[in-house]
């Protein structure tokens, strides 16, 4: 199990994103499952900096990957503003593409791209848990 | 990450490196924009060297295409990721773009 702590910029975005990778090529997922841990671990961050900071060098981001039997688990903690997950709308992905309002399909890449995805928000403490398999 | 404009008869072709996240899709849609405003709206994005799109790069696409479809311009894809076009597919984006597979043929289209 590593843990790193990345300072809550969009620049981090990238270190962040090389981390998970290299994690979940070690526990042995395929190149699509990989590009899925990477896209779903960037719309997370970057939902923090944008929502849960509201703006960069606000907090950090700490990022735990975590080998398993069946593949990756990914914890993302941050110290923003807790949000209710039920309450954020669901992106419109079947009226014409420009009709469409623009966000809300962040959320929706994470629950797809991974196996399992839940938020648990303590007093001071937000965390993501994220499950891939092989 | 580099972003670079080559001018054409036709059309422009913008051609990004590396990944297109939060940190590098405003400049991406800046230099859209800078393409869009000098009058031109035929486009060709060059995503042979992009290797990662999020949510933020796909809305700078989709908002650069309402852009060139107004003036009666088109936006076009060439050498998309296999991975990230089924990003697309996923939110219903897949058929918005014409993905070309080689950059003459893009640049042709118009």
């Amino acid at each position: 199990m590593t843990t790193v702590i990345f300072p809550g910029r969009f620049e981090s975005l990238e270190k962040i994103s090389k981390f998970v990778k290299k994690a979940a090529r070690n526990a042995g997922l395929g190149e699509d499952a990989v590009y899925g841990v990477e896209l779903a671990v960037d719309e997370a961050c970057s939902n923090i900096i944008e929502h849960a900071y509201q703006g960069e060098n606000v907090g950090d981001i700490e990022c735990t990957c975590e080998v398993t039997v069946s593949g990756i688990k990914i914890v993302i903690c941050d110290n923003g503003q807790p949000f209710d997950p039920g309450q954020v709308p669901k992106p419109d992905l079947s009226s014409p593409v420009e009709e469409r309002k623009k966000g809300g399909l962040g959320l929706f890449y994470i629950d797809q791209m991974m196996d399992e995805a839940r938020f648990e928000f303590t007093p001071g403490k937000n965390k993501l848990i994220m499950i891939k398999h092989k | 990450m580099e972003i670079t404009t080559t001018q054409y008869n036709r059309c422009d072709v913008v051609k990004m490196t590396g990944r297109v996240d939060t940190y590098t899709a405003p400049k991406l849609q800046e230099t859209m924009d800078a393409v869009v405003e000098s009058g031109k709206n035929n486009i060709v994005f060059d995503m042979s060297e992009v290797d990662f799109l999020s949510s933020k790069g796909l809305w700078v696409l989709t908002e650069t295409q309402k852009k060139c479809k107004k003036q009666r311009g088109k936006l076009v894809l060439v050498n998309t990721d296999e991975k990230i076009r089924k990003s697309f597919d996923l939110v219903g984006m897949g058929d918005y773009f014409d993905i070309f597979d080689d950059l003459t043929a893009a640049v042709g289209s118009f």
